[in-house]
């Protein structure tokens, strides 16, 4: 497989109805570096966007027969994307080197996040890009209330732009901060001021490129908090929380990757997003891991580590799902590839696991 | 697919240090794909035992997945084991469980 990092970014524009995706996208469109943007929409809003390379797909889902909600293949995304693929390359449409897609205000973001990856074409040549979610600043304290859908779109993004910021109230604003910070710690909550130009590093950074990776882990870094173990908050009503796990000692790569696919197989529903600084055995630098539901994109790493912290630091957005069990089972298997107990490795221990 | 045992090649996954060279570019030790495959096969019976399960590592392309019946179940990387695993031994393979976890903790410290 090429180099992850060299594929074509595809970056998700989601939010609940009436949020600003649309404004929000014609405001990222005007910059010169977003020039080269293909533009994939699934609704046509009151907003017109005016772009020259803009599709409409029409989000239909295809759910796998033993797969979760998460786990489905947008069959429109994937045929849009094989054929923007094949007009680039036969050049009938002018070059592009990232695509967008603005998804439906109830849409579940994460199905094109699988689609990337499931696809056997589209895997050799897209990549995700960054998750932006806009919230709107005046009825979002509602809509958190009464459709999940905006729940999760919020915690599996990675930046949170706040729309009509000018029509709400500064404390419901600042309430409402509060709260997004709850359900998502490590995505920057961004305010769009009305006819202001949104930054462009909204597309542009993200945790695979070089220039945008270092302030990416600020983020991160900075939503797990300076200190010890623990939640970065607790949404009240909701399930949905955050927090940090530091592991102390070197993880070891392969027992970190049979424990993290056997956690994600079984509460994968459940683990809205995962990224981990880690500090892995014999690997000098950090290597950087980032999850969304079932899914895990291919490692990349940092040149150098960002503070003096050599702590592994995991980001966890969950549902209903208990820190410390998570915490004392990553430990115990990392625990099983230390030398002096792989040597052990052969005993059997009879055991009773819990049936079905 | 191998054109002498008609064995599917494996996909890449995200566990395989190998298909993300670059990530673990500062390796200080010398590190061989095959040593990878050995060790993760090793923790994975480890794993796996309790639930009545054992793997092999087939020709370095693919792992076999047995059960305590015989049932076997061939599998190319982590993503498409623990499904299986689940299928053959009729219990879910959660690492959360405390059962789990204690036997394995016998084995860990």
């Amino acid at each position: 497989m090429a180099d992850y990092a060299s594929l074509t970014g595809l970056n998700v524009v989601t939010g609940f109805l009436g949020s600003g995706k649309t404004t929000l996208l014609q405001g990222l469109l005007r910059s010169p570096r977003l020039r080269d943007t293909a533009v994939l929409i699934n609704e046509f809003g009151e907003v017109g966007l005016d772009h020259q390379l803009l599709q409409h797909v029409s989000e239909t889902t295809l759910l796998l027969d033993n797969g979760c909600l998460c786990c489905a293949v947008r069959g429109d995304l994937q045929e849009a994307l094989r054929d923007l693929l094949s007009q680039r390359s036969r050049g009938t449409i002018p070059y592009f080197s990232r695509v967008v897609i603005e998804t439906s205000g109830l849409a579940d973001p994460v199905p094109i996040a699988y689609t990337l990856l499931a696809d056997p074409v589209i895997q050799h040549h897209f990549r995700l890009g960054n998750i932006v979610a806009t919230v709107d600043a005046v009825s979002a304290g509602h809509t958190l209330d009464n459709y999940p859908e905006s729940v999760k779109q919020i915690a599996v993004a990675d930046r949170l732009i706040l729309t009509k910021v000018d029509m709400a109230d500064a404390q419901e604003v600042s309430s409402l901060c509060a709260r997004l910070r709850r359900l998502n710690g490590s995505a920057p909550i961004l305010q769009l001021a009305p006819g202001a130009a949104p930054d462009d590093g909204l597309l542009l950074d993200d945790i695979y490129r070089h220039e945008g990776k270092a302030r990416e882990i600020d983020n991160w870094l900075r939503a797990s908090g300076p200190d010890a173990d623990g939640p970065l908050g607790h949404e009240h009503g909701s399930d949905v929380h955050s927090f940090t796990v530091r592991v102390d000692r070197p993880l070891d790569w392969t027992a970190f990757g049979i424990w993290l696919t056997m956690l994600l197989n079984r509460h994968g529903e459940n683990i809205l997003r995962v990224k981990g600084l880690l500090n892995v055995v014999d690997v000098a630098t950090p290597v950087l891991i980032n999850g969304v539901q079932h899914i895990v994109h291919p490692p990349s790493h940092l040149d150098v580590w960002p503070d003096d912290d050599r702590r592994s630091r995991l980001i966890f957005i969950v549902r209903g799902l208990d820190e410390a069990k998570i915490r004392a089972s990553l430990d115990v298997f990392n625990a099983l590839a230390n030398p002096d107990v792989q040597a052990r490795l052969s005993g059997r221990v009879p055991v009773d696991v819990g049936d079905r | 697919m191998c054109s002498l045992c008609g064995i599917i090649g494996g996909r890449d996954h995200w566990t395989d240090s190998a298909a993300s060279p670059a990530a673990f570019s500062s390796r200080q030790q010398r590190h061989t794909w095959h040593r990878e495959r050995q060790t993760r096969t090793r923790l994975l019976n480890a794993v796996l035992r309790p639930y009545g399960l054992s793997l092999k590592d087939w020709s370095g392309n693919a792992y076999i997945l047995r059960g305590r019946t015989g049932q076997t179940a061939i599998i190319n990387n982590l993503g498409e084991l623990w499904a299986e695993a689940e299928r053959l031994s009729r219990r879910d393979c959660d690492p959360l469980d405390p059962a789990l976890l204690a036997t394995l903790s016998q084995r860990g410290n």
